[in-house]
C-alpha cells in the first residue's frame, strides 16, 4: 500500500516527530514497503480466530493496596531537563 | 420552535485506595508536588504497572450498587494521546471490556416523581496529573502527584432532559459512592468531576442534534448553572439558523457561560489497543458474591426505610438518607432518645446549622450520636427544656465538656418541675407586680390566654430551668384563683 | 585469562587461581587495548567494576563466597543501571542515568557478579546489524568490515572478542539469537514472562524478552539461574519454580524427537548454510536423536504480523520520550507541540521513527481491525503452528539466519531487506517460545548458528541439548582471527 506525502506528514504529526521536508520522500517510500510487506496478512482467513494480545494465556495479577514508595522527587529530578519548585517545567500550556 | 435538552454526564470518580491503581505511591491529597509520583507515575524508561485489587473491589462495588452487569473480564487498554499532565503519552483505561456494563439509577424530581436514568459503563482508568500555570516565568509547572489515581468514569445514556435532572443526577452518584465508602466525594479537592454532553434538538425528532462537552465541572450548583449556560447559548445560535460546533468547552463560573478550549484538539485519534504490560482482569461470581455481602445500605432503600419505619416524612427521609454519614448518626441518636421524629428535626435544624456554620463534616464534629440522644432523652423526660438542650448542645459543639448529665448539672439547666416549687415562685411574681395582676383581671376572659404571656416570662427570669408546661398550669390556676 | 568462561571462571576465583580484582582489571584492559575498533561498549564503568570486584575478594577471603561471586559481566544498554548512563543506544536517552535498577541488573549485583559496563545495541532495539545506534555501529570481530547483527550486537561481539564471557541481552524478533549466529556466540531467549521486564527499556512489551550471550550453554544455565524467576513488579512474568538449569545439562538425549520445519529449509537459505545446519542435525543423529520433518505452515506470516504488532506496542512505549521529566530536549521549544516534535524528531534515529510511525497508522482509526486485529488473529496461528508440532517432537531445530555476517550498509537502504534478515526467529517471539542459537559450523571463515526452538518453559531441555552438542564439537571454542 502506497502512502501520500501527505499520509505522511500527518501520521508524523500524529506521533508528534518533526522529519525534515526533504526527508519525507524517503519515508514515503519505506513506509510504503513496510505496508506493503504487512499487507500480506490481508489474504490470511482468520474468521473465527480469537486475536492474541498476550503469548501465554495469563491472567492479570493483583497488588495489595499498600503505598510502598517513598518520596524520591530529588533523585528522580536530577535527571530531567527543566524543573521549578520541584514541578517539572514545560513551555506554557494552553487550555 | 421547542427545542428538547438532551444530557449525557461523564463522573469521574477518585476511589479511595491508599495506592494508586498502578503503583505503590500515596494517593492522598495535598502532598508537595512530585512528591508522590513513583518512577511508574512517572513514566520513567522501563517502569511497569501492576494492578491495585481494592480499585478493582471498589469498581465492583459500584458496579452491584447501580445494579449493572459486572465485567468477569476486563482489559485494560492504552490511549494514545500527547499531553504534559500525561507522562506516559496516552492513558491506561479500558474501552471495549470495561468492569462494569450497563446499570442504571433513579433520581427524584421536583415533582416528587422519580425518574431512572441508565448507565451505559463505568470502567476503571488512571487519572493524569495537574499543570500549573502561575509563578512559573511563563512557562506552566507539571505535578504528577495526581497521576495514577484510580478513577472510575460513570457514562450516563443521554436520557436527562434539564440541568436540574444533570445535577440531581450527579447528587445521586455522589451519594451512593460516598455510601459505597469508595470515593470521599470532596468535589472541592477534584474526587469527583464531571463532563457534561449537552445538545438540543427539536421536540419531536428523534435524531440528536450535534453536542458539545462541558469539561470537568466540580460542583452541583455549577452542573446546572453550566449545563443551563449552554443550553442558551445553543439555542441562541440555533434559533438564528446557526449550527453547533461539535467541540470541548469550559465553563466559566465567574461569568457564567462556556468557552472553547484553546487548546486545539489535532486530530482526536487515540489510537485504543490492549496494554500490552497489563493481562486480563479476570473475577469469577464468587468474587462477585463476596463483594456484593459487603454492600451497605444505599441511599433509597434507607430513604424507604426511614418512611415506613421511623413514620419520616418522605423529604425529611430523602435529606436524611443523602449522606451516610448523617443517616447514621441520625439512626444512632433517634434509637437513644426512642424518638425519630425529634432526632430528624435536630439533626435536619441545630446539627445542620452547625455543620455549615463550622464548615466540617459531621465526622469532624465535636459532639457524637450518642451525645445527641441523651440530650434528646432528657428533653423527652422533662429534665431540660428546649433551650436548655440548646445550651448543652452547644456546650457539646464548643468542647467544653463530652459528659451530657455532667453539663446539665453544671450548667444548672435541669428544669425544674415540682410543683409546690413553681407555685411559690409564681406567688411571688405575683405579689410583687400587682399592676400586672390588675391589668390581667381587667382583660377580658377569652384574651386573658395572650396576657398571660409577661408572667411566663417573669416566673422563667426568676428561676431559670423551670418548666415552662408546669408554669402554665400553675399560673392559670393562680391567675383564676384571683379572678 | 579472558579466555575463561564462566564456569571456569567461577571454579578458578574460588580455587584461588586469580582474584576477582586481577581478573576485571585483565578484562577492563582488554576492553580499552580492542573496543576502540570494535565499538561493543557504550559505557565502561571501570571504578564501580574494581569496586565491586574488590568487595567480591573481601566476601571471598570472608569465607562468604559463592557460584557467581566477582564474575565479571556487561549489560546490555537496555537495561536500568541506577546512577549509570542507560541510552538504548539512542540520542534521546544520550544523557539518561537510570535512577534505578533493572530486576536482573539487581540480581546480578545481588549475587555479587562484577559489571564492567553497557553494551551497545541497535537503537530502541530496532535493527539486526546494530547500525542503529546512535553511539556508532558495531564491528563483528570476526571480520571487521561485518555486521555484528542485532539489537544485542554489542553484547555478542563483546563476548566473541572475549572482552567479557557472558552478557545480559533482549531479544524481541531475534535480538539475541541472531547476532550470536553472526559472532559465533551462544544466545539463549527464554519463555516469555520468565525473566522480568522491570527496567529493561520496553520496545515491544508483549515481544521482548531478555536472555543471554555466552561462549558455552553451561555459562548460559548459569546465566539463568541467576535472572530467571517471577517478579512482582512485572505483572506479565511467570510464577512458576525456577529449576536449577545446570543440572539437567548432561542428560542423555537419545530418543529426543527433533522435529526440523520444512519451511525453515526452502530455497532462500543457500546450500552452504543449510549443510552446516544439517551437518549438525546429523551430529545429534549420532548422539541416538530422532529426526522428524514436521511443518510451520504460517512461518511466511511472522514478519508480515510481526511489523504490525511491534510497532504498534512501542509507538505507544516510546510516547514517554517527550523531553519533560527525562532524556534529550530541543533548545528553546516555543510551545508544548514544538517541544514535543522537535525532541522527538531529533532525539530519534530513522528506524526508530519508521516504526512508530507504522505502529500509529496501524493503530489508527478505520485501520485497526486490518492490521492490529489481523496481526494478532495471525499471531495465534503461529503459535498454535508451534503448540501441534510439539505434540509430536521434543525439540525444533533450523537455521538462525540465512546468512553469514553481511557488511556494514549492505542493507541499509531498504528497511524490508534487514526486515528478513529475522525470518526464521521471529515467530518464536509471537509465540513466546524459547530459543537457542548455537555456534554449528562456518560459511566464508564467518560463523553459523543452529536455532534450538523449545516448548513453553523448557529451556532446561534446549540448554542439555545445546551443551551436549558443545560437547561433541568445538565450534564454540572457535575464536575470531586477531581476538
Amino acid at each position: 500500500m502506497a502512502l501520500e506525502q501527505d499520509q505522511v506528514r500527518k501520521i508524523a504529526s500524529l506521533a508528534r516527530l518533526q522529519l525534515d521536508e526533504n526527508q519525507i520522500a524517503d519515508y514515503q517510500t519505506n513506509l510504503s514497503n513496510i505496508l506493503d510487506l504487512v499487507d500480506q496478512l490481508s489474504a490470511v482467513d482468520t474468521s473465527g480466530i480469537e486475536p492474541m494480545a498476550h503469548p501465554l494465556d495469563a491472567v492479570q495479577r493483583l497488588r495489595a493496596d499498600v503505598v510502598t514508595e517513598e518520596n524520591q522527587r530529588e533523585h528522580f529530578q536530577k535527571i530531567a531537563p527543566a524543573v521549578d519548585q520541584g514541578h517539572y517545567l514545560v513551555p506554557r500550556v494552553v487550555e | 420552535m421547542e427545542w428538547e435538552v438532551v444530557i449525557g454526564l461523564e463522573i469521574h470518580a477518585q476511589l479511595a485506595t491508599k495506592s494508586k491503581i498502578f503503583s505503590g505511591a500515596s494517593t492522598a491529597y495535598g502532598a508537595d508536588a512530585n512528591t508522590q509520583a513513583c518512577a511508574v507515575d512517572l513514566g520513567l524508561p522501563g517502569v511497569l504497572p501492576v494492578f491495585n485489587e481494592d480499585a478493582l473491589r471498589m469498581a465492583v462495588k459500584f458496579g452491584l450498587a447501580i445494579d449493572a452487569e459486572i465485567g468477569l473480564k476486563s482489559v485494560f487498554d492504552r490511549k494514545n494521546y500527547f499531553y504534559p499532565d500525561s507522562p506516559k503519552g496516552y492513558q491506561t483505561t479500558q474501552l471495549h471490556h470495561p468492569i462494569v456494563g450497563m446499570g442504571h439509577i433513579e433520581i427524584e424530581l421536583d415533582n416528587g416523581e422519580t425518574k431512572r436514568i441508565n448507565v451505559t459503563r463505568a470502567h476503571l482508568e488512571e487519572d493524569a496529573g495537574k499543570s500549573v500555570h502561575e509563578g512559573f516565568d511563563g512557562m506552566s509547572g507539571i505535578d504528577l502527584n495526581r497521576a495514577g489515581t484510580p478513577l472510575i468514569e460513570i457514562v450516563s445514556e443521554p436520557e436527562m432532559r434539564t440541568a436540574k435532572e444533570a445535577a440531581a443526577y450527579f447528587k445521586k452518584m455522589h451519594s451512593i459512592v460516598t455510601y459505597l465508602g469508595i470515593c470521599d466525594g470532596d468535589l472541592s479537592q477534584g474526587s469527583m468531576r464531571c463532563d457534561c454532553n449537552v445538545s438540543l434538538r427539536p421536540k419531536g425528532q428523534e435524531e440528536f442534534g450535534t453536542r458539545t462537552e462541558i469539561k470537568n465541572v466540580n460542583s452541583f450548583r455549577n452542573v446546572e448553572r453550566a449545563i443551563n449556560a449552554e443550553i442558551e447559548r445553543q439555542m441562541d445560535i440555533l434559533e438564528d439558523g446557526g449550527k453547533i460546533l461539535q467541540e470541548t468547552r469550559l465553563y466559566d463560573a465567574d461569568k457564567n457561560e462556556t468557552r472553547a478550549m484553546r487548546s486545539k484538539e489535532v486530530e482526536n485519534d487515540y489510537r485504543y489497543f490492549p496494554c500490552p504490560d497489563l493481562l486480563p482482569v479476570i473475577i469469577d461470581q464468587d468474587y462477585v458474591d463476596a463483594v456484593a455481602a459487603t454492600l451497605p445500605e444505599l441511599p433509597n432503600a434507607k430513604r424507604t426505610r426511614f418512611e415506613s419505619e421511623h413514620g419520616l416524612s418522605a423529604t425529611d427521609a430523602g435529606v436524611l438518607a443523602a449522606n451516610r454519614e448523617l443517616a447514621d448518626f441520625f439512626e444512632t441518636a433517634a434509637k437513644a432518645a426512642s424518638d425519630y421524629k425529634l432526632a430528624a428535626n435536630w439533626v435536619q435544624g441545630d446539627v445542620s446549622a452547625a455543620l455549615n456554620r463550622l464548615e466540617i463534616s459531621i465526622g469532624e464534629l465535636s459532639i457524637t450520636a450518642e451525645q445527641l440522644g441523651r440530650i434528646l432523652q432528657l428533653i423527652k423526660d422533662s429534665t431540660l427544656n428546649n433551650g436548655g438542650a440548646k445550651e448543652v448542645f452547644n456546650a457539646l459543639i464548643d468542647g467544653k465538656g463530652d459528659d451530657v448529665d455532667g453539663l446539665v448539672d453544671s450548667l444548672g439547666l435541669k428544669q425544674v418541675s415540682d410543683t409546690g416549687t413553681i407555685e411559690e415562685i409564681v406567688a411571688k411574681v405575683l405579689a410583687d407586680n400587682p399592676k400586672l395582676v390588675e391589668g390581667y383581671l381587667a382583660t377580658p376572659v377569652e384574651k386573658r390566654g395572650k396576657a398571660m404571656g409577661p408572667f411566663i416570662g417573669l416566673t422563667r427570669k426568676a428561676a431559670a430551668g423551670v418548666n415552662p408546661q408546669v408554669v402554665m398550669e400553675v399560673l392559670k390556676k393562680k391567675l383564676e384563683e384571683l379572678g | 585469562m579472558h579466555n575463561k568462561t564462566i564456569a571456569e571462571i567461577s571454579r578458578d576465583l574460588a580455587s584461588g587461581e586469580y582474584s576477582s580484582t586481577e581478573l576485571t582489571t585483565d578484562l577492563l584492559n582488554r576492553v580499552k587495548q580492542l573496543d576502540g575498533d570494535i565499538n561493543s561498549f557504550i559505557t565502561v564503568t571501570d571504578e564501580q567494576a574494581l569496586a565491586q570486584a574488590k568487595a567480591a575478594d573481601e566476601r571471598r577471603a570472608a569465607g562468604n563466597a559463592d557460584a557467581w561471586t566477582g564474575v565479571p559481566i556487561a549489560h546490555k544498554d537496555i537495561f536500568c543501571t541506577n546512577g549509570v548512563l542507560t541510552t538504548c543506544g539512542s540520542k534521546m536517552l544520550s544523557n539518561f542515568e537510570a535512577p534505578y535498577d533493572a530486576t536482573v541488573v539487581s540480581k546480578f549485583n545481588d549475587a555479587g557478579a562484577v559489571s564492567l559496563g553497557k553494551l551497545n545495541m541497535d537503537e530502541f532495539a530496532m535493527g539486526s546489524s546494530n547500525e542503529s545506534s546512535f553511539f556508532g555501529p558495531v564491528a563483528n570481530p570476526w571480520d571487521k568490515e561485518r555486521v555484528p547483527g542485532g539489537s544485542s550486537g554489542g553484547s555478542a561481539a563483546a563476548v566473541a572478542a572475549r572482552l567479557v564471557p557472558g552478557a545480559t541481552a533482549t531479544d524481541t524478533g531475534g535480538s539475541i539469537r541472531q547476532p550470536a549466529a553472526l559472532c559465533g556466540v551462544t544466545g539463549l531467549k527464554p519463555t516469555y514472562g520468565r525473566i522480568s521486564r522491570w527496567g529493561m527499556i520496553a520496545y515491544a512489551s508483549s515481544l521482548d524478552q531478555a536472555g543471554t550471550i555466552t561462549r558455552t550453554a553451561e555459562d548460559a544455565a548459569l546465566m539463568m539461574n541467576v535472572m530467571a524467576g517471577f517478579d512482582p513488579k512485572d505483572s506479565t512474568s511467570v510464577d512458576r519454580e525456577v529449576p536449577d538449569y545446570t543440572s539437567s545439562l548432561d542428560n542423555s538425549i537419545e530418543g529426543m524427537t527433533i522435529g526440523l520445519p520444512k519451511e525453515y529449509f526452502r530455497d532462500d537459505l543457500s546450500a552452504d548454510m543449510q549443510q552446516q545446519v544439517r551437518n549438525a542435525i546429523a551430529e545429534y543423529e549420532k548422539m541416538g536423536a530422532k529426526v522428524k520433518e514436521i511443518s510451520l505452515p504460517n512461518t511466511h506470516l511472522a514478519i508480515p504480523a510481526y511489523y504490525v504488532i511491534a510497532p504498534s506496542e512501542c509507538s505507544a512505549n516510546l510516547s514517554r520520550m517527550d523531553g519533560v521529566r527525562f532524556g534529550y530536549r530541543c533548545e528553546d521549544p516555543k510551545d508544548v507541540e514544538d517541544l514535543y516534535c522537535r525532541s522527538r524528531g531529533e532525539g530519534f534515529g530513522n528506524e526508530v521513527k519508521r516504526r512508530i510511525m507504522i505502529g500509529s497508522y496501524a493503530l489508527s482509526a478505520g485501520f485497526y481491525d486490518a492490521y492490529y486485529k489481523k496481526a494478532q488473529q495471525v499471531r495465534r496461528l503461529i503459535r498454535n503452528d508451534f503448540t501441534n508440532a510439539f505434540n509430536d517432537v521434543d525439540v525444533i531445530m533450523g537455521p538462525v539466519t540465512p546468512t553469514p555476517a553481511f557488511k556494514r550498509g549492505e542493507k541499509t537502504s531498504d528497511p524490508v531487506e534487514m526486515y528478513l534478515e529475522d525470518i526464521f526467529t521471529i515467530a518464536l517471539n509471537l509465540a513466546g517460545l524459547p530459543g537457542m542459537s548455537v555456534p554449528c559450523g562456518q560459511v566464508n571463515n564467518l560463523p553459523v548458528g543452529l536455532q534450538l526452538i523449545g516448548n513453553f518453559f523448557d529451556e532446561g531441555r534446549l540448554l542439555n541439548a545445546a551443551h551436549k552438542f558443545q560437547q561433541a564439537t568445538d565450534w564454540h571454542l572457535k575464536t575470531p582471527a586477531d581476538i
